[in-house]
């Protein structure tokens, strides 16, 4: 940035500045600092938290918080579950959703059209709707209350197919072709040489994913009852309307949903543009 | 089209391989969505009570009386369907404007050349937006407790603030009584004897609650980060000699921006909009962890009193109409969205990516 030509010019420049940080400072911390109240409360005890709010310091320190949290509470179960119930759902979803963009954007078979038209309008319907309709169908097959309920009605989504078949719809036709022409079969065309080439569509995917799993809540009310069950935002919900709910106990409360926001808070700085990307091409969470 | 098929001659293994590549997607969206859909369309039909199996001879079939008890029939069920849809009208009207106009206010401070740092504060904003809603909702209950930091706050603007979640008095009621135009405790009689779907005039013009404009203000808090990110994305894809446009620039710049950067964000401004319009339609986390329809049914929404009266209520039929007319909303809103862009697909240059981002908006 070189200096203006005219004093007033570079005076009006400075002036902008001054009044464009102020306004990124101000809803700066706007956006992070309850992050930071939530990280001090966490290591206050309940009278300090209640007294003083905006403190960043906690005064005095404590992790009493956390030893309530992993010995009073099923808090180490939900987190588990929670682990376990993400992996296999990312894994689950990025594989199944590309095998599926993949058929759609490259395979020739009957009724492919129906099944694309089908997935759109799959993707139109708002999982608020879907809470008694789940609850009724996995009741009528007996998976009420067990991880399968967790895990199989949502591992797969509709717009994770459609992604993938944006992402394979953009490579060059004469890749596969070459590849088959060396004898490959489809799946092996498919794996080895066509995936490779989508892997900034798959890290969104994967991504996406994860982050979905990991913060997903209406599902699990209509999966399980049973508090072994509980992924942590279930959990935490419950930690909050239930029985702990009536007391204050903010500094555990606000410890658990710090470790059910710190995973996704690592891979967003991690792998940032992934997720900007998702955003902006995917339109918003809703 | 693929333009691979017939001239390899490998359309039979295609096929087979086609259906088996789409199988896992078609079958679990095939048993978890589309078949509970029907089944929930039938007990919408009955007075199941969530005991047994819906689907044998036992449960009562009692045809449309779970759709009109929501309309026509007076009683407590239309009166809270009523109440419900009035919280989230207001809860709309709020909220999409507002996350709309933070986007985009955001976006053009972030957008300019001349400050370093701008990835950081993008960053910044839009965290919020990646988190899980529990817990976020968990922070701001803290936040918007008696003696709490947005107390605080006001009190040092010598503003004595309210307990958020324990008042459910309307923010219009409160604005009115304020100007000494009516009396709360005595409403004008024109306005409480008159009644629309079994609310009075007085009820629907409450406004929302305190309890609900601070789900309101967490909401925007949440929302607007992604927002601005397609706001972004809007005006980076502008002519260059727009990137430099600012708002703080005298008023050279602000018609600048007033007559030729905002009539070419107006796609962007659409998608947004209705991407907000549908997503408010929705709101039910922040609802459950944050005051479960309370303080006096002010921030019960739809989507929560369908949750309630099945699974609480064990008022399985009712549940399920109210997630239908709720559905029905939501779908009305995706067609005008649809349609609208569909037209503005035709327009030459490249908006198609709206169309897409629109589809996939839509989901989750």
């Amino acid at each position: 940035m070189t200096a203006g030509p005219r004093d007033s010019s570079l005076a009006a420049r400075v002036a902008s500045r001054i009044v464009g940080y102020s306004i990124l400072t101000f809803f700066a911390l706007v956006f992070l600092y309850p992050f930071v109240i939530q990280l001090a409360s966490t290591f206050k005890t309940e009278p300090d938290a209640a007294s003083r709010p905006l403190a960043p310091v906690p005064d005095p320190f404590t992790t009493s918080s956390f030893l309530r949290m992993f010995e009073g509470t099923d808090f180490p179960r939900w987190l588990a579950n929670s682990f376990l119930v993400t992996l296999i759902l990312t894994v689950g979803r990025v594989f199944f959703d590309s095998l599926a963009g993949y058929a759609l954007a490259r395979l020739r078979f009957r009724g492919r059209a129906a099944v694309f038209a089908t997935i759109i309008a799959m993707m139109s319907v708002p999982g608020v709707v879907l809470l008694i309709p789940k609850f009724l169908v996995l009741k009528q097959f007996g998976l009420y209350d067990s991880y399968t309920a967790l895990i199989l009605p949502v591992i797969v989504d509709a717009t994770g197919v459609f992604i993938m078949k944006q992402s394979f719809e953009s490579v060059p036709v004469f890749v596969e072709e070459s590849a088959r022409m060396d004898g490959a079969g489809i799946f092996r065309t498919y794996w080895s040489v066509v995936l490779p080439m989508v892997r900034p569509a798959l890290i969104t995917l994967t991504i996406l994913s994860f982050q979905g799993s990991w913060n997903e809540f209406p599902h699990t009310l209509v999966a399980v009852q049973s508090p072994e069950l509980f992924t942590l935002p279930r959990g935490l919900a419950d930690l909050v309307s239930g029985s702990l709910g009536a007391g204050t106990q903010y500094p555990l409360k606000l410890g658990a949903a710090l470790l059910a926001t710190i995973p996704v808070a690592v891979i967003f700085i991690v792998f940032q543009r992934y997720f900007v990307r998702g955003a902006t091409e995917g339109g918003a969470k809703g | 089209m693929s333009r691979t098929g017939r001239r390899t001659g490998i359309y039979g293994r295609q096929g087979s391989a086609g259906w088996l590549f789409v199988a896992p997607v078609v079958v679990i969206l095939g048993l978890f969505l589309l078949l509970p859909i029907l089944m929930a369309l039938f007990v919408s039909l009955t007075r199941w009570n969530g005991q047994g199996s819906p689907f044998t001879g036992d449960v009562p079939v009692v045809g449309l009386d779970n759709y009109t008890r929501l309309f026509s029939d007076p009683g407590l069920a239309r009166l809270d369907f009523m109440t419900s849809i009035r919280n989230n009208v207001y809860y709309v009207l709020i909220v999409v404007p507002v996350q709309t106009a933070v986007a985009l206010f955001l976006a053009l401070v972030v957008n300019q050349r001349l400050l370093r740092g701008r990835t950081f504060f993008r960053t910044a904003f839009f965290f919020p937006s990646v988190t899980s809603s529990v817990a976020i909702s968990v922070l701001f209950l803290f936040l918007f407790t008696n003696s709490g930091v947005i107390n605080t706050l006001l009190g040092v603007f010598g503003i004595d603030g309210p307990r958020w979640f324990s008042d459910p008095r309307g923010i219009i009621h409160i604005a009115l009584t304020n100007v000494g135009l009516v009396d709360p405790a005595a409403p004008p009689g024109w306005l409480a004897n008159h009644e629309l779907l079994g609310l009075s005039w007085w009820n629907w013009l409450s406004g929302p609650s305190v309890a609900m404009c601070a789900v309101i203000t967490l909401v925007v808090w949440t929302t607007s980060g992604t927002f601005m990110l397609m706001f972004l994305a809007a005006l980076q894809n502008l002519p260059v000699e727009l990137d430099e446009a600012s708002l703080l620039d005298g008023a050279n710049r602000r018609q600048h921006f007033r007559y030729v950067t905002l009539p070419q964000l107006r796609p962007t401004m659409f998608l947004v909009l209705t991407l907000g319009l549908i997503a408010t339609w929705q709101v039910f986390d922040q609802i459950y962890v944050m005051s479960q329809g309370d303080p006096a049914k002010t921030t019960l929404t739809p989507a929560y009193l369908s949750y309630r009266t099945a699974f609480r209520g064990f008022d399985y039929g009712s549940g399920a109409a109210i997630s239908f007319v709720l559905f029905l909303i939501i779908i009305v809103l995706a067609l005008i969205q649809r349609w609208v862009l569909r037209e503005r697909d035709r327009v030459p240059g490249r908006r198609s990516w709206l169309a897409r981002s629109m589809h996939r908006g839509e989901a989750s």
